[in-house]
């Protein structure tokens, strides 16, 4: 429908709207066109003219009820609030443990792991140079690492989200300590945060491991032994926030993900996994930017076209697998380095429209992030960001409470409309992975990642502290940069030799000979060889160079 | 180079070291130079020194850039040291990303000729790769005219 065509029957409403125009012309002489990250250019005033609300029910209906637009649970935040939840990862396991027990003593009842660098590259600790160890990350190669990072931790009460890439070790080792401490797997929740391969190989190409066939191969064994050994595990994270990192506009981003999104649930109906019960363990991970209202439309529109999708396409049935579950993370690419206290407020807003958008879990940054992993006090920070907005704010008073703004549904509207046609491109290209393979995906992230600096740097994209209101860095600085403690780390990789030469050398090799079966036939489930082997003593870095071997290398098809 | 003539573009590697693998930044700086008219090797991530050693020498670069965005730049003065060993110690070296206040002047002393961090606009990256390269080719003439005669 055109925009002319609407007839409202607001009396009065033309001659005021024409007023108003006049008004506005007569201010302001040549009014600049203003568009969002997504390139949508956004008009000074919105009114029924542009949304009516005719569709209401339709397009919006109410929350916990198709399409979900306006949320997937009937009380959103009015009933429970978002989890809280931070993501951690330093130095040795015991580094990890002591603060995730600190964490968990102040009531927390979820935690996540974070590994090390080195474990993202698919090595283990005594492979690299150890000055790069436990900076970014815990240091966990084993079971027993695990287990010490875990000591004290109630397996059974507690979901853990764990960065986890293919091939999935850090899961398997969880599991193997859940059944040295006689914790049945089933009691086990949480959820592998970087299960999304092909994110990986377009946009954060340090999780990426295998090749491409290998890694779909590994997700979908993981999917389905999680799916019957583990139920209460997520075991796919579609993982939007690796590509707005990289550089996509919002509209690209959500795109993309649904488009991934809809590969996998593919690839397990073409497994012959029912669809039901696959898609009810789904879950989403983004990036919320500054870009306040963008991102509201952004989350609210993705819900929406997942449900559709989900239902129309893929054939689901339970409306458990039409909702859109999605954590939050507050982008650190809006943080700056410079006068970096201003950061405190960006992630306030950040996070106000993670929560405004419904999310059901977020992770606040912490003010430092673009200079350094957290300090105890920057993290406290962060969390105190999320305890202001829940209990100061009243933003979880009312369930969407930006629905009917005549600019959100417009926007919602508009970026849907985009949205769904960047899918359709997708599809023409043959789905997620063959636009991945063919890079089709990448070269248009790079295009947006160019354009946007290009603003930053004309001054069209205002960053205070960068392209405006500079003032000297000075004062801000002097903060001595902490690291793990050389010594300790090297201790640790002493002891993690030590441990490699005591172990059963013959239960090692059983389990990466039988791994490497499994890996070469397709009637077994090469994860369930992973966690055997997590239980015989074999370490990360061995599983995944034995599936490099057999299943190949996973080198990133990057686009300059 | 004979002079009068005009001298070829610089070549850069733009490259990353040790584990981290986030390049939005590597490649938006390597778009850049080449856009300015360099000639850029554009490496992937999760290099060894040993490898950038080399590349530099095939490719006869004039300016490496390391991109750092977690602590990868912790290695980045065994990185100079490498390079002098293996008779490249002309070679210039910038380090662009996130390197802590106090974590710089180890870098420096290193010999790197200058540090990039974020909001670090385009015309000063451009600007101060191009000049170092100029210089860095200055010392690869002489050394051939020396060579020549």
């Amino acid at each position: 429908m055109t925009k002319e065509a609407v007839q409202l029957s607001l009396p009065g409403f033309e001659q005021a709207h024409g007023r108003w125009r006049a008004d506005y012309g007569r201010q302001i002489e040549t009014d600049r066109v203003i568009r969002n990250r997504s390139r949508i250019e956004i008009k000074p005033l919105y009114t029924p003219r542009d949304w009516s609300g005719d569709a209401f029910l339709a397009d919006l209906g109410f929350p916990g009820q198709y399409p979900f637009t306006r949320g997937i649970y009937p009380t959103m935040h009015r009933g429970r609030t978002w989890t809280q939840r931070q993501l951690i990862g330093l130095g040795t396991p015991a580094d990890y443990n002591k603060r995730v027990r600190l964490i968990l003593d102040a009531g927390a009842t979820a935690i996540s792991l974070l590994p090390c660098n080195s474990g993202f590259r698919g090595v283990d600790c005594d492979e690299v140079d150890p000055v790069l160890l436990g900076t970014c990350g815990t240091v966990v190669n084993t079971t027993e690492h695990m287990d010490q990072a875990l000591a004290g931790v109630p397996l059974d009460k507690i979901s853990t989200a764990m960065n986890d890439p293919s091939p999935f070790t850090l899961l398997a080792f969880t599991l193997a300590v859940a059944k040295k401490r006689g914790i049945p797997w089933t009691s086990i929740t949480g959820t592998s945060n970087q299960s999304d391969y092909l994110s990986h190989f377009i946009a954060n190409h340090m999780f990426y491991r295998l090749s491409l066939p290998g890694s779909r191969r590994v997700l979908l064994d993981h999917i389905e032994f999680c799916r019957n050994r583990v139920p209460g595990w997520n075991p796919v994270s579609v993982v939007g926030q690796h590509m707005q990192q990289a550089g996509a506009t919002p509209v690209e981003t959500m795109a993309f993900t649904i488009s991934t999104a809809l590969q996998y649930a593919q690839d397990c109906i073409d497994r012959g996994m029912d669809i039901d019960f696959v898609l009810r363990r789904f879950t989403f991970f983004f990036d919320i930017s500054i870009s306040f209202f963008e991102e509201v439309a952004k989350f609210r529109a993705g819900r929406r076209i997942w449900a559709r999708l989900a239902r129309e396409r893929l054939g689901a049935k339970d409306s458990a697998s039409w909702r859109f579950k999605f954590h939050g993370q507050t982008s650190g690419v809006d943080l700056t380095e410079q006068q970096p206290l201003n950061n405190i407020a960006r992630v306030a807003v950040q996070a106000m429209a993670g929560i405004m958008s419904g999310l059901q879990s977020l992770h606040t940054d912490a003010y430092d992030e673009a200079i350094t992993t957290p300090t105890e006090e920057t993290a406290r920070i962060a969390v105190a960001t999320q305890n202001i907005l829940r209990e100061e704010a009243h933003l979880c008073d009312v369930i969407d409470p930006l629905g009917g703004s005549y600019y959100v549904e417009t926007l919602t509207d508009q970026m849907e409309r985009e949205m769904v046609a960047l899918i359709g491109k997708i599809d023409e290209a043959g789905g997620m992975y063959k636009a991945a393979e063919a890079g089709l995906v990448q070269s248009m992230i790079g295009e947006s990642a160019l354009a946007f600096q290009e603003k930053v740097e004309n001054g069209e994209e205002k960053v205070v502290g960068v392209n405006c209101y500079q003032s000297d860095n000075a004062e801000h600085r002097g903060r001595p940069t902490e690291r793990p403690n050389l010594e300790r780390m090297k201790e640790h990789v002493a002891r993690f030799k030590a441990y490699k030469e005591q172990r059963s050398q013959a239960d090692v090799r059983r389990a990466l000979d039988a791994l490497a079966r499994a890996a070469n036939s397709a009637r077994e489930n090469v994860y369930e060889r992973i966690v055997e082997a997590a239980e015989a003593g074999v370490t990360h870095g061995e599983i995944v160079h034995c599936l490099r071997r057999e299943l190949g290398f996973g080198h990133p098809l990057i686009i300059v | 180079m004979n002079a009068g003539t005009l001298s070829p573009p610089a070549r850069v590697l733009i490259t990353k070291v040790g584990l981290d693998g986030h390049d939005r930044g590597s490649r938006i700086v390597a778009a850049y130079l080449r856009d300015a008219g360099m000639e850029v090797v554009y490496t992937p991530p999760w290099q060894s020194i040993a490898a950038v050693v080399k590349l530099a020498m095939e490719e006869d670069i004039d300016v490496i850039g390391v991109s750092s965005l977690a602590t990868d730049h912790l290695i980045v003065p065994d990185l100079m040291d490498a390079l002098r060993a293996a008779g490249l110690g002309h070679v210039g070296v910038v380090v662009g990303g996130i390197i802590p206040e106090d974590e710089r002047p180890a870098l420096i002393h290193a010999g790197v000729s200058a540090i990039f961090g974020p909001g670090s606009s385009r015309d000063e990256i451009i600007g101060h790769v191009a000049a170092l390269a100029a210089k860095v080719r200055e010392i690869k003439d002489a050394e051939l005219r020396e060579i020549a005669q």
